[in-house]
């Protein structure tokens, strides 16, 4: 059995829009990247990892061999929520574990377009309209604004809600403050979706979509594609010298679901799981957030990057406001936060995310992340939560020399 | 006098003053709104049917400001805790869909509204908290 798995290869499209792609076509090109990145070849791997949502019920781990490779090799299709890549990511790295595999394909995508608003919309039940009570509650009608809301922007509103109450120094300045930092960071990153640094004030003033989250502190949606190429310690040390140097260790790989908490039935508890599995990281791989040179952080909306500050610790107890009001998150800051833009502006292909997310860590441990390189990056914290819930965190560490 | 149903079946509107239910556990307390299968906190599969409080404070709120097709803005999204248990995601009525007019901790009463009609004219009773 492998005691280490790394990352040979890694690659990411340029998050956007792609109206004359399909998904096979943006997962092949991530595929062929993350290969060639890593100098391997299809023939190379003995597993398939694929996550996607918008098509997970079609194969896209099987159709994409058949533009790419017919190997023969296991082909899992992932799928959970905004979790899905990284999902994907823990499989390959579960097979290589298990021994079952040397080398492991991951590819994570996701082709949107202009999805708009995610979440619990209603739907119309029949074109006569008999009040009839169906589904777990019981329910006549839908109840998408008449009992609060279950839409993105205004869940993620509350949990941030939540945490300004529970705690002092955080308000709506400190929620755009987030959105402040992701939109600058994001002007060095050419695979951004958006590249354009916003006032705080043009922040503020953005049209409201549910306060305190206005447009710009809402991660658009998009389209895009990442990859990465897993291998086990024993296999990269029969590689070349040039692959090894360039590899990524995979310190602590973690997955979490939601624990039961009172509220949650009504609210999605996003901090327990993330609090959890940020613990289980930090022990797995034997650091602290104090050693985290860079974190990329599931920011879906500012209001969540803010409460996840404390969820992983990268500030005092309750002190999330405090740390972004002292520019704690920001490059030049003392623990930078989502410096490729973030969900918020790199963009948030639902599948890609979560593997996205591991290619920029691994290209700033490597040193080649050009204009927006973080200096002497050693080691790094990618964070990703699909509502429902599903949290997984990856600890990645430069290579020992 | 039009026919009334509740929006949903853990509002109990014909039994005095409306006021909510929830589905208990018998082993260990976990209430929940909807049809169980078992306890996802204990997982016994024992459930007594038990009334909640009317009142309660916010926990969190949102003004939903951009809106589900068909859904009328602004309006305000809150969670509620209810005094001796149980928390609750209803609209907050009766306020200003303004952050500097809703206090965070303020104390709510639940309110009943007709939300809709159907084409027998059977309307839909549903609930929200109003500042107590």
């Amino acid at each position: 059995m492998s005691d280490a798995v790394w990352i040979l290869g890694a690659s990411m499209t340029k998050f956007g829009r792609y109206p004359e792609k399909d998904v096979i076509d943006l997962a092949t090109e991530a595929a062929l990247s993350a290969l060639g990145d890593g100098g391997v070849t299809m023939q190379d791997m003995d597993v398939l990892a694929v996550g996607n949502i918008g098509e997970s019920s079609a194969m896209v781990a099987q159709r994409l061999q058949k533009q790419i490779g017919q190997t023969g090799i296991p082909a899992y299709n992932t799928a959970n929520a905004c979790a899905t890549g990284a999902t994907a990511v823990r499989i390959a790295y579960l097979s290589i574990l298990a021994g079952e595999a040397d080398m492991a394909l991951v590819v994570g995508v996701e082709k949107m377009g202009k999805a708009g608003l995610l979440g619990a919309a209603n739907k119309a039940r029949s074109d006569r309209n008999e009040f009839t009570p169906s589904g777990r509650y019981g329910s006549i009608m839908g109840v998408e604004g008449i009992l609060g809301t279950g839409l993105m922007p205004g869940v993620f509103a509350q949990a941030g809600m939540e945490y300004a109450h529970a705690n002092s120094g955080v308000g709506f300045e400190q929620f755009a403050k987030v959105a402040e930092k992701n939109h600058s960071h994001s002007t060095l990153n050419p695979l951004a979706q958006y590249q354009k640094a916003f006032s705080l004030e043009e922040i503020m003033r953005s049209e409201l979509i549910a306060y305190p989250n206005t447009l710009l502190m809402c991660c658009p949606t998009g389209d895009g594609a990442a990859g990465v190429v897993l291998v086990s310690d024993a296999k990269l040390k029969s590689l070349d010298p040039d692959q090894r140097r360039r590899a990524v260790k995979i310190s602590a790989s973690v997955l979490t679901s939601d624990p039961w908490t009172e509220s949650a039935q009504v609210q999605p508890d996003v901090n327990t799981l993330t609090r959890q599995a940020a613990d289980q990281a930090y022990e797995k791989a034997g650091v602290g957030p104090k050693d985290l040179d860079l974190v990329e952080l599931h920011d879906c909306f500012a209001t969540a990057e803010l409460i996840h500050y404390d969820n992983l610790r990268l500030c005092e107890p309750g002190g999330a406001g405090a740390f972004i009001d002292e520019r704690g998150p920001w490059r030049d800051g003392t623990t930078p936060v989502n410096v490729s833009g973030g969900l918020i502006s790199k963009g948030h292909p639902l599948g890609a995310t979560g593997v996205a997310n591991l290619y920029e860590v691994a290209t700033h441990l490597r040193g080649e992340a050009g204009d927006r390189q973080i200096e002497g990056a050693q080691v790094g914290l990618t964070h990703v939560i699909g509502l429902g819930s599903a949290c997984a965190i990856h600890i990645l560490e430069r290579r020992a020399a | 006098m039009a026919k009334k149903l509740p929006l949903v079946d853990y509002l109990v509107i014909d039994d005095g003053e409306p006021y909510l239910v929830a589905n208990t556990c018998t082993h260990c307390g976990a209430r929940y709104f909807d049809r169980r299968n078992a306890c996802g906190k204990c997982g016994q599969t024992s459930f007594e049917r038990s009334s909640l409080s009317s009142v309660g404070s916010v926990r969190a709120f949102t003004i939903v400001t951009r809106a589900a097709k068909g859904v009328p803005t602004p309006y305000v999204s809150a969670i509620v805790d209810l005094e001796g248990g149980g928390v609750v995601k209803a609209n907050l009525i009766d306020v200003p869909p303004d952050p500097d007019k809703i206090v965070m901790g303020m104390p709510v009463r639940l309110k009943t509204f007709v939300a809709g009609t159907d084409d027998d004219g059977t309307e839909a009773v549903a609930f929200g908290y109003a500042p107590a």
